[in-house]
């Protein structure tokens, strides 16, 4: 399947992404902001579709709301936590927003279904150097500022004494995600998002108590997922973005086999 | 030298006094218990010594000097601590995340980083502990962790806040003696903030109690009597011995017992 251009450039495409969402994912999960991820990538939407509406690549549209996003999260901090409704609505409204830019811009309606869920085989070769170079800063960014946001998020309290900015940690974390959440849309789609960010990182914590250990798990499992499901999908010619999150489902249900054991063996 | 020095301290956050002209010398190496109803000021003098609050007026002085943001003489274990016995990461880890914390760059400790985590983990009894994820450690064993990422960076002076809180009886007992045997060995100062004198008895050296803005700062007999605390309280107060325990009662109920129920 390698033979064909647009199979390598998914393979390397998916490759980039899995590892940012990974390695971004596992902080994302350690500080308990899975839901954040989620919110951040539906907030791209409306962004992505009035790019379209403007002549614009749909990728800078999704990346420059969902880092707005990111920021505005990041300066909320603590008032957010509660805030479910207020947040849901946010999130319906954008979809809703995307929904009526989509409506004004007919001819793109395969569109809305790769933005939704994914096109990882459509990525053009211009789409995946802006990927890399993104990626790459998006690494580069995290491990600029890991110190610290390992500090803060394991003890937010002595951190802050210590001199640490909570706030400023928040928003530049939160940044980091917003770009990682636009990279993950290429691949899953802005409605699996979840299956890329949350999913690796989730089974990772389950896996290893050592963070570094965790980090790697994360992006490895991320890759695996990736890689395994668009060979499926080349086999089975089913969507990519299906497989991936069934194998991010599978892995995650499979770190709960070694304490479901000793109840089998009980019974 | 004094290791803590306070010199006509008042201390006020927003627009409520919380001590008003306090002075108070401690002596390098003694072991303070720092008493007061809620309210009376504990952690708000804890922050300043570490000087996260400026005094509105008088001065502090940390071996002589200005208390500093981060100051590296002394310690800290802050009282209220998020999430973080729901961790699923090793002891080690959240340890190691106080090395050098708050300078940016990559989280690596380099071969002093692991030296300095492993003496902290080694002073406190809690080698192996550090291994096992910290959502499996008890209460007592949790604040072992702890104490040795107070312990980071060798500080001449450890700020304990309210480290017996939430712990059983039998557990209180057991971190108390961690925190004397260390202070023994390492020769340092601790201020440990509490609710309760009893667990405490037989290790302090002095009290500091705090009350209505005002403090005292004496042996036990000295500061734990009937007059002293009624000034502080501002209320009438009696003071028991019983088998060699100290029972401090207001005229409305047990003093100690109702600070728990605020806790609550």
């Amino acid at each position: 399947m390698l033979e064909y251009d647009f199979m390598r450039t998914a393979f390397e495409a998916g490759t980039v992404v899995a590892i940012v969402a990974g390695a971004v994912g596992y902080f994302l999960v350690l500080r308990n902001l899975a839901f954040a991820g989620h919110a951040l990538s539906h907030v791209g939407f409306a962004g992505a579709t009035g790019a379209v509406l403007l002549g614009v690549a749909p990728f800078w549209g999704l990346i420059a709301f969902t880092v707005a996003g990111g920021i505005g999260m990041g300066l909320l901090g603590d008032q957010l936590r509660g805030r479910d409704i207020a947040v849901g609505i946010m999130l319906s409204l954008s979809l809703g927003l995307g929904v009526l830019f989509l409506h004004l811009y007919t001819t793109y309606a395969t569109q809305a279904s790769s933005l939704l869920f994914g096109n990882v085989l459509g990525v053009s070769p211009e789409n995946l150097w802006d990927m890399l170079v993104l990626g790459a800063i998006t690494l580069a960014s995290l491990t600029a500022i890991a110190r610290p946001l390992i500090f803060a998020t394991l003890d937010p309290e002595l951190a802050e004494a210590k001199g640490v900015s909570l706030r400023l940690i928040a928003v530049l974390f939160l940044i980091i995600v917003a770009v990682a959440v636009a990279e993950a849309v290429q691949v899953v789609g802005i409605l699996l998002v979840f299956a890329l960010m949350v999913g690796p990182a989730a089974a990772a914590l389950r896996c290893t108590t050592r963070l570094k250990t965790g980090v790697a798990l994360s992006a490895i499992f991320a890759v695996a997922e990736t890689w395994a499901g668009i060979a499926l999908a080349y086999v089975t010619d089913w969507p990519p973005s299906f497989w991936i999150t069934l194998l991010s489902s599978v892995v995650y249900g499979l770190t709960f086999l070694p304490s479901l054991l000793p109840l089998a063996a009980r019974a | 030298m004094s290791a803590v020095e306070l010199e006509n301290l008042t201390l006020t956050r927003g627009r409520r006094t919380i001590l008003s002209n306090v002075t108070a010398g401690i002596g390098e190496g003694e072991f303070i218990g720092v008493f007061g109803p809620n309210g009376a000021g504990k952690t708000t003098l804890l922050h300043a010594i570490l000087g996260l609050l400026a005094p509105a007026s008088g001065t502090i002085r940390v071996f002589g000097k200005p208390p500093g943001n981060g100051s590296a003489l002394a310690g800290y274990l802050p009282q209220k601590r998020s999430a973080i016995g729901d961790l699923r990461l090793r002891g080690w880890d959240l340890v190691a995340s106080a090395y050098e914390g708050h300078r940016w760059g990559p989280p690596v400790l380099g071969a002093r980083g692991r030296e300095e985590v492993a003496w902290a983990l080694e002073t406190v009894e809690a080698r192996a502990l550090a291994e096992r994820p910290l959502s499996q450690l008890s209460g007592g064993e949790l604040q072992r962790i702890l104490l040795a990422q107070a312990l980071l960076g060798k500080p001449k002076l450890l700020l304990l806040d309210e480290p017996l809180i939430s712990l059983d009886p039998r557990y209180q007992q057991a971190v108390v003696e961690l925190i004397k045997r260390v202070q023994s060995a390492l020769g340092i100062t601790v201020l440990l903030t509490a609710h309760e004198l009893n667990p405490l008895l037989g290790f302090m050296d002095r009290v500091l109690y705090l009350g209505h803005g005002r403090a005292a700062l004496g042996t036990t007999e000295e500061v734990i009597t009937s007059e002293v605390l009624s000034r502080l309280y501002d209320a009438p107060i009696e003071v028991l011995r019983l088998n060699g325990r100290l029972i401090v009662v207001a005229a409305h109920g047990e003093v100690e017992a109702e600070a728990h129920r605020h806790d609550a």
